[in-house]
């Protein structure tokens, strides 16, 4: 099965992103959503776990980057943006979906 | 592809409704089919229909009745949930009705994919 | 949960002649919120459909099956008891992440189900198996 992530929560709030990253395995994806849209711009500890993080395909939402101020050239290389749209796209692509929250 | 969602926080409090309801919204824009929308743990309280947000701010409640309205969309609540929190049918918002887990696990069954929202 | 839903029979009622691998991930301590209770609620609710149902502990969710619980004075029903129940709904693919217990000073012993612990890369193999992944 090829998974889609999804995560919800900020990497500075719980450690729902680290654990996902560590359970994902080559070839899944992980989408950064509301709160842990703060992973895709972060620097620090979290951004170095997610630049290692080769196999695993990472993209965040564009409306909550927006809603929280953030434009897209803060995004970390690499980091695919999508929308609404795309999240749907991402889950039907993507056999089986698991929210981390 | 037929999706079935699960719903597992109330609107408001926590963001995640909004995102299952923007999800649901995209994913019937593409073409895509709900098999269900089922709301567990503080989920239920997206069906109460005394719920009164000010005016200027989107109403969540009523925003999933307009998609049970135009786009037939079943929305559950789970019996159990909604008695631990006083969702009763005399308070439940057009478009929803109170059913068992059950309902969840046949969306898991019969939907292609089944996401989950919460916090 | 003083009633439990009752063992389902083995009829063909809810059969939709799918059978789907189900994973319910628990990962939160029982009592600071109602998810460890409701999800237990659930995975017995799922038990009569009869799909291939695998139930993981980790993170703090490991707490959940740990003996000894002893809730008089927070006021809240100690509901540990009904993981027991488990096995007799057909439920028996019960795993706990290695790491989730060594971070906390647990071990097995301290369980009170029996449980198949799982390295972090075993677990994430299980995972990718899935199906129909529920969490809360």
């Amino acid at each position: 099965m090829t998974v889609l992530h999804t995560v919800n929560k900020s990497p500075f709030e719980r450690n729902s992103l680290e654990t996902c990253i560590d359970h994902a395995t080559d070839g899944s994806a992980v989408l950064l959503i509301e709160d842990a849209v703060l992973g895709a711009v972060a620097a620090g500890d979290i951004a170095a776990r997610i630049k290692a993080a080769n196999g695993i395909k990472i993209y965040v939402l564009g409306p909550d980057l927006a809603a929280r101020g953030m434009t897209i050239d803060l995004v970390i290389d690499g980091i695919d943006v999508v929308d609404y749209g795309g999240f749907v796209d991402l889950a039907a692509t993507h056999d089986t979906v698991h929210a981390w929250m | 592809m037929k999706f079935g969602v699960l719903v597992n926080e109330g609107p408001f409090t926590h963001q995640s409704s909004d995102t299952a309801y923007m999800f649901t919204k995209a994913a019937l824009e593409k073409g895509h089919e709900i098999f269900r929308v089922f709301f567990y743990y503080d989920g239920v309280n997206n069906a109460n229909a005394l719920s009164e947000p000010p005016t200027d701010d989107r109403n969540l409640v009523t925003l999933w009745s307009e998609l049970a309205a135009e786009h037939g969309v079943d929305l559950v609540v789970c019996v159990a949930a909604a008695l631990r929190r006083g969702i009763k049918e005399d308070i439940l918002a057009p478009g929803f009705r109170i059913s068992g887990l059950g309902q969840l696990i046949e969306a898991g069954i019969q939907a292609d994919r089944l996401v989950v929202f919460g916090d | 949960m003083s009633d439990l839903p009752p063992i389902p029979p083995d009829d063909d009622e809810d059969d939709f002649g799918v059978v789907k691998k189900f994973m319910y991930v628990n990962r939160r301590a029982p009592y600071g919120t109602v998810y460890a209770l409701e999800s237990l609620e659930m995975v017995l609710v799922a038990a009569a459909f009869d799909q291939d149902v695998s139930v993981v502990f980790m993170d703090d969710g490991v707490l959940q099956i740990k003996k000894g619980q002893e809730t008089a004075d927070i006021n809240m029903k100690n509901f540990s008891p009904t993981f027991r129940a488990l096995e007799g709904y057909d439920v028996e693919k019960l795993y706990v992440s290695k790491k989730s217990l060594e971070e906390r000073g647990l071990t097995e012993e301290d369980l009170l189900v029996p449980v198949e612990v799982l390295d972090q890369a075993a677990l994430a193999a299980l995972m990718d198996e899935q199906e129909v992944i529920l969490t809360a």
